[in-house]
């Protein structure tokens, strides 16, 4: 019975048509905000819908006598609903969006290719080592185009899967090699498209470990569907040892 | 079938617009089909690939966005009714009373004969080699300027290039052709501020035309130029597709992103205006009242035609552009959101008056202003960039503009032809199947489009082709799907209501007295009673 309840508690906090659990630390501001928004707005568009039927119903004789001045103060009403809506999102889009990443950030770069993602660590240099598209061999191993000539190639890491420190901000760096993808991470409530011959950045906290959806969001060819990789969100320690187990594996070959 | 009668072209209009979203709507059940049982086969298709269901998008967005919201609304009842409602056979450039008629009738012809040519290079798509384009209604490149970036993205992508560079000339002709009218055509002593809202609406929304269809035909050429003539308009220096380097002198694929938006958000209000003005006059008409705030109608809807040039960077929120050109065109985004809500605010009014006489034309336009309120209640949030980075390109951007593009678009297409049959035909739609189509349809419009914001908060992206094999979570969706598709099924099955009623009616539909929802706009009037209101000729 107990564990039913909780089944039932868990299903009602998270069912799988609504947001998905907040796992970033702006994603609880975010939610927040849009769930004042959707209610706001759900509760105007109810009232609107309820006055037109009320319209449909009345008889001339029965007319709300509904004069001009309250016609302004509806509008009046509607004006200062987008006006405080538009301050408080725009505050909330300075704190994410228009901040440097932190100097100490993780930095991983991501890039989509038509139906993959990538993720690239710097390594113990933490400089990116130079790619060549011609030298770019995904079934030769060599997915990005590393070139084995420039010495800061040699330790750096790639890897399919996206693998993050809790509580510590990570600082992505998205790129493409073929056409636009849509880097998309649901739970972290992260979207930015990748675009090739551009570099764009984006930083995130994630604040609870476990493994969470990455996407594609922007159309990309008939694999967009089932282009998809995983954020795995791990504690600093395994963290560590994960990245220390990838450069003892670089150092190898 | 090559007259250049105003009626003539407007009928024209209407009926590629008819036979546009019969197939467009034939396409989306596919889509729906296998995006909610996508192990199925489909009847005389067989398994649909993933790329078979993006070629399905493509087409049906295409078919729907040009050939539907935009051929029919502005172009052709434009075409059909303004004309008469200018009371242009006394306008006070004819010095004889001739026929009412667009100030010119040839280029009004011709807007639709490409149209036409627009529609069939589109449909041929399908069978070319390659088959039709798979980069959604957007064509965003590089996928839409490299023929090796997917299958259609050749042939199938030149044909759509070729289908939308002629609908963008059309589209021109027929503007020019309406602003001409609008200025040259109107009766002796009508003034701009005593034009019908519906004359406005077509008037301004036909100014949009003019630099939105310009700027897309010119990109269409760049992006032809791209893929044929080595220019580099949309390319990066260096791009990698499918194993092959291509090197160019290197242009941008966010130019692409703000030509197409340049073009696409004014489209969202070319095909919107004209309905939102249907909307205004039909209900002045069935409320027995005048317009309420003419004034005030006449600037929003002016206001909608400028501002509606300063929004389009709110569909590139997560393109990678400056955040703080986000900012401005967030801010912008909600400024035309005041003139819209003047607009519902003034048709509530009017419906809140009561004493609204219960006719079908009545209905639609009441199921217009619910579906439009609706759909217009999630724009704040995908006009902020902060909560539109969450929600964009997933199930809640489809929800929104199905609702307040489509639905409502279509709602108040089927009020102007409710309203507008007895005029052409001298005979009234019958109201019972009338009524039948109204309800059906808005219950199904509901059912459809409603669920799919759920589908879009809980992160499913659009253009997906199946929700199995890709990310888990997204498997939990499918009973939503399933339900969605089900209640598509439903909705476009009670269209055929529409279809028997149109046929019925034509034939034996009951005869309509010379104005029968007593209107006060001139199309209704007799050429008597024109002349009887006519001022002198000034001399």
């Amino acid at each position: 019975m107990h564990t039913v309840r909780v089944a039932a508690i868990s299903a009602l906090r998270t069912p799988s048509w609504w947001m998905p659990r907040a796992g970033s630390l702006h994603a609880h501001a975010i939610d927040s905000l849009m769930r004042t928004s959707l209610v706001t707005l759900f509760a105007f568009c109810v009232l609107a819908q309820v006055l037109l039927v009320a319209g449909m119903i009345l008889r001339r004789e029965q007319r709300a006598r509904f004069s001009p001045v309250w016609r302004w103060v509806a509008t009046g009403a509607v004006v200062l609903l987008f006006l405080w809506m538009t301050i408080i999102a725009e505050k909330l889009w300075s704190t994410i969006r228009l901040t440097l990443s932190q100097p100490q950030a993780i930095q991983v770069e991501v890039t989509g290719v038509q139906f993959q993602w990538y993720f690239r660590y710097p390594g113990p240099d933490g400089i990116y080592g130079r790619t060549k598209p011609d030298l770019i061999d995904a079934a030769g191993g060599n997915p990005l185009g590393l070139d084995p000539s420039d010495p800061h190639s040699h330790d750096d890491i790639v890897s399919s899967v996206l693998v993050l420190p809790v509580e510590q901000q990570a600082n992505l760096q998205l790129r493409a090699q073929d056409v636009i993808h849509g880097f998309f991470l649901p739970a972290m409530r992260v979207m930015q498209n990748t675009t090739p011959g551009r570099m764009s950045e984006i930083h995130l906290t994630p604040i609870r470990t476990g493994e969470y959806a990455i996407v594609c969001s922007q159309v990309c060819g008939l694999g967009h569907y089932r282009m998809h990789a995983v954020l795995r969100v791990v504690s600093a320690q395994q963290f560590a040892t994960w990245l220390a187990q990838r450069e003892a594996a670089q150092a190898e070959r | 079938m090559f007259a250049t009668s105003h009626r003539v072209v407007g009928v024209q209009y209407l009926l590629l617009a008819l036979a546009a979203v019969v197939a467009g709507t034939v396409l989306s059940l596919l889509m729906r089909w296998h995006l909610a049982w996508s192990d199925a086969r489909l009847p005389g298709w067989g398994m649909v690939k993933p790329e078979d269901y993006l070629a399905l998008v493509t087409l049906h967005g295409t078919l729907m966005i040009f050939f539907v919201a935009t051929a029919a609304p502005q172009n052709g009842l434009a075409s059909l009714v303004l004309p008469e409602q200018l009371g242009g056979r006394y306008s006070s450039h004819s010095t004889t009373n001739d026929a009412a008629r667009m100030a010119l009738p040839l280029l009004n012809a011709f807007s639709v004969w490409l149209t036409a040519l627009a529609l069939v290079s589109l449909l041929a798509t399908p069978f070319l080699p390659g088959g039709a384009a798979i980069s959604g209604w957007t064509s965003y490149p590089p996928l839409s300027a490299v023929p090796s970036a997917g299958p259609g993205q050749g042939y199938g992508m030149d044909g759509w290039l070729l289908a939308i560079a002629l609908f963008c000339i059309g589209s021109l002709c027929s503007a020019v052709s309406v602003i001409a009218t609008v200025i040259t055509r109107r009766m002796r002593g009508m003034q701009w501020m005593e034009m019908p809202l519906t004359a406005w609406s077509w008037f301004v929304a036909a100014c949009m035309e003019l630099p939105a269809f310009s700027v897309l035909l010119a990109a269409c050429g760049m992006l032809f130029s791209d893929r044929h003539l080595g220019a580099s308009f949309f390319f990066p220096p260096i791009d990698v597709v499918n194993g092959l380097v291509l090197r160019h002198a290197g242009g941008s694929p966010l130019l692409w992103q703000n030509l197409f938006w340049f073009f696409g958000h004014p489209e969202v209000y070319i095909a919107a205006l004209p309905a939102m003005g249907l909307t205004t006059t039909l209900l002045a008409t069935f409320s027995g009242r005048r317009i309420l705030n003419y004034r005030a109608m006449v600037a929003s809807t002016i206001s909608i035609g400028l501002l509606g040039f300063a929004v389009w960077g709110h569909h590139m929120f997560v393109s990678g552009m400056n955040p703080y050109a986000s900012r401005a065109f967030g801010v912008a985004t909600i400024a035309i959101a005041i003139p819209s809500s003047i607009e519902v605010i003034q048709w509530l009014a009017t419906i809140l008056a009561g004493g609204l006489r219960r006719a079908t034309p009545l209905l639609f336009t009441l199921g217009f202003v619910s579906l439009f309120i609706t759909g217009g209640a999630t724009g704040p949030i995908l006009a902020q960039p902060i909560l539109d980075s969450f929600v964009h390109n997933t199930f809640f951007v489809v929800a929104h503009f199905h609702l307040i593009m489509s639905m409502a678009g279509v709602f108040a297409l089927f009020a102007g032809i409710y309203y507008w049959f007895p005029l052409l035909t001298g005979r009234v739609m019958s109201e019972r199947l009338g009524r039948w189509h109204f309800w059906l349809s808005l219950i199904g419009a509901y059912a459809v489009f409603f669920p799919m914001h759920f589908a879009g908060l809980a992160g499913e992206p659009r253009h997906y082709a199946q929700l199995t094999g890709t990310a888990s979570y997204l498997e939990n969706l499918l009973p939503l799907q399933r339900w969605i598709t089900v209640a598509a099924f439903i909705l476009a099955a009670a269209q055929l209501l529409f279809f028997w009623n149109l046929l019925k009616s034509l034939t034996r539909g009951t005869l309509a007295a010379s104005n029968p929802w007593n209107a006060s706009t001139l199309e209704w009037c007799s050429p008597e009673e024109e002349r009887k209101d006519l001022p002198p000729v000034a001399s």
